[in-house]
């Protein structure tokens, strides 16, 4: 277990570093980020001195760890747009940003998760139609447009919700729905071929046999199995929904990290950019790690293999 | 292992298996279309694709008005069916007065465009890295798989925004920078399936006739991928479309005034609270789009690839 561990623990080490040296690079070949500071159209002298006095003169690499060695020490730098640090601007944004992701993974298996099961149970009833057609559906919907449907049917025509920010809970409701409505086909497709293989296996008939039915049957013996593909997919769905707040926030006009992201771009605000890649990837990382390691603690297999 | 997830996120593998057809003594391709000419899905997706790409090919002909004429006397026309609406703008004008229904079969084009190029990029890319990976094995494999791993572990959308910010907003940058973030599914299919012809006879009796390495993965191994690249591909059309949308709707994909989908919901939202169809005329568009291109995809999917080969 120790070793599959930090065997496991040394890749996602290895990836978020060669992301994150993959972003610096790109910025740094493809930017003037002393152009950027200065301003569009300011005398040669003052962006020459600019670059100097903020080190962009120095050999690539050298700023790169020179950034990397500040960032362990969680030092991300100041924002060239913003001018404070980006660990503020971070820590100012996150909360939105994880209670909606938080929010909309709860969705997601509220309505996944019972979709998947009773599609399961009856394959190739009208449930298990409903079901699949959901999730074709429910991927060729573009995400940002079933935001704008959402506001217009329940913030305009029924003013249910507000329309935009991320003021109180009633301003996560619709972009909560939005992002969860995303992972729905993936998760109650896996939920449903899962249980499905499950329901076929030995163990499963013998347990009939000795009369499980119904939630027994279910959740107390099928379920188990079935929940390990589960729980690595949902690990990926939420690691993908911090990703998916780029979109969702922007429809909706929340001051989340996602948000944040896109208005660091469209700036070129490269130390904000570069430090929410890095976050956003090491998130996903550590999500994966620990579904991983959760599916190791349930099934000795992967452990042993 | 998270590859794996991924690739059962798209469904790839099949979930509903294909009934036995007594189709023995026609070659695979007739048996195929045999099973195609039965599937409802596939039908129905090839028809609404074909209608789509007959607009998009003869839009010059097939659109009433300029999709780039600005008619500003004539602007924020609702379609005929609304208060107001005129029968020379069958589906009402934009906040410039250009004609929404011109714009959105000239959309059809840059959808298709932009959904063909990348898919096609993304499988050059894909099942390049998977044929190397899956035939020669070793180190190469071990870092084809780390590239995947990392691939997988950046935001994709995020990384797309960051690029075509970089290199500037141009329809070929938009197709190239899609494809290039999105072969990891090409890659895992190409390299699995590699993996397993590579044990089989023809292979080593190619080897055995003085076949190169090359040769052999071109001339053998790629052939007997065909099917199952070609329902990638389709699937990955879809989300390249998706894509294109989401991007030219925040504003960093396709630049105004080309009339891409995405790019007129974006402008159509300053004025959805009273012109909703300016919003939902694309988007039902889009949802037809990719709705049809998967019902093809899973289709294409259920009658070519006969067992769970993977």
């Amino acid at each position: 277990m120790l070793t599959f561990i930090l065997r496991r623990g040394l890749m996602a080490i290895l990836v978020a570093l060669t992301v994150s040296f993959g972003t610096f690079a790109l910025f740094h070949y493809a930017t003037d980020p002393a152009q950027t500071i200065a301003g569009e159209d300011a005398p040669q002298e003052m962006v020459d001195e600019i670059r100097k006095q903020y080190g962009f003169d120095r050999p690539a690499a050298v700023q790169y760890f020179d950034w990397l060695g500040s960032a362990l020490t969680g030092d991300f730098g100041e924002s060239y747009f913003w001018k404070q640090p980006v660990v503020q601007l971070i820590v100012d944004h996150a909360p939105v940003t994880i209670t909606l992701a938080l929010a909309s993974l709860c969705v997601t298996v509220l309505i996944a998760l019972p979709l998947g099961i009773s599609a399961a149970l009856k394959p190739n009833s009208w449930v298990d139609r409903f079901a699949l057609s959901t999730a074709v559906s429910a991927q060729a919907i573009p995400n940002f447009w079933l935001g704008l449907m959402l506001i217009i049917l329940l913030a305009v025509t029924f003013p249910i919700f507000p329309v935009s920010g991320d003021a109180t809970w009633r301003h996560f409701v619709l972009p909560s729905l939005v992002l969860g409505a995303s992972s729905v086909p993936a998760v109650m497709r896996l939920t449903r071929t899962g249980l499905l293989d499950v329901l076929s296996s030995d163990y499963i008939r013998t347990a009939r046999a000795k009369g499980f039915t119904g939630y027994r049957l279910i959740v107390q013996q099928a379920m188990r199995n079935a929940l390990l593909p589960i729980v690595s997919v949902l690990a990926v769905q939420l690691g993908n929904k911090l990703g998916g707040s780029v979109v969702t926030e922007s429809v909706f006009s929340m001051n989340g990290l996602g948000r944040l992201a896109v208005e660091s771009i469209f700036n070129s605000d490269i130390p904000t950019v570069q430090s929410l890649i890095l976050i956003f990837v090491l998130t996903f990382v550590l999500l994966t790690l620990a579904a991983d390691l959760i599916n190791a603690w349930l099934d000795p297999r992967i452990r042993m293999g | 292992m998270t590859t794996n997830q991924a690739i059962n996120e798209s469904g790839l593998t099949p979930t509903t298996a294909v009934q036995e057809d007594n189709s023995l003594g026609l070659s695979p391709t007739m048996a195929a279309l045999k099973r195609a000419r039965s599937h409802y899905g596939l039908k129905i997706g090839l028809g609404i694709l074909l209608v789509m790409a007959i607009f998009a090919l003869f839009a010059p002909w097939l659109a009433p008005h300029d999709p780039y004429m600005q008619n500003l006397p004539m602007r924020m026309l609702p379609p005929v069916w609304g208060e107001g609406g005129q029968w020379q703008y069958l589906l009402g004008t934009d906040h410039l007065g250009r004609d929404y229904l011109s714009r959105l079969i000239y959309g059809a084009r840059i959808s298709m465009t932009i959904g063909i190029g990348a898919a096609t990029v993304g499988m050059i890319i894909g099942v390049t890295l998977g044929l190397i990976a899956g035939y020669y094995g070793g180190w190469l494999d071990q870092a084809v798989n780390f590239l995947v791993t990392c691939q997988l572990a950046v935001p994709s959308l995020l990384l797309i925004m960051a690029l075509v910010f970089v290199i500037g907003q141009s329809v070929t940058v938009v197709i190239f920078v899609i494809g290039a973030t999105h072969w990891v599914f090409y890659l895992v299919v190409t390299r699995s399936a590699t993996l397993r012809l590579r044990e089989m006879d023809f292979v080593a009796a190619a080897h055995a006739m003085g076949c190169s390495k090359f040769q052999i993965a071109v001339k053998e191994v790629l052939p007997n991928l065909a099917n199952q690249i070609m329902v990638i591909f389709t699937l990955e059309v879809a989300v390249a479309i998706l894509n294109e949308a989401t991007l030219s709707f925040l504003g960093l994909g396709i630049p105004s005034p080309i009339p891409s989908w995405g790019l007129m919901i974006a402008e159509g939202k300053q004025a959805m609270f009273f012109q909703p169809w300016l919003v939902v005329l694309p988007g039902i568009a889009l949802f037809v789009l990719v709705i049809a291109i998967n019902l093809l995809g899973d289709g294409v999917r259920d009658v070519t690839v006969t067992n769970r080969r993977n």
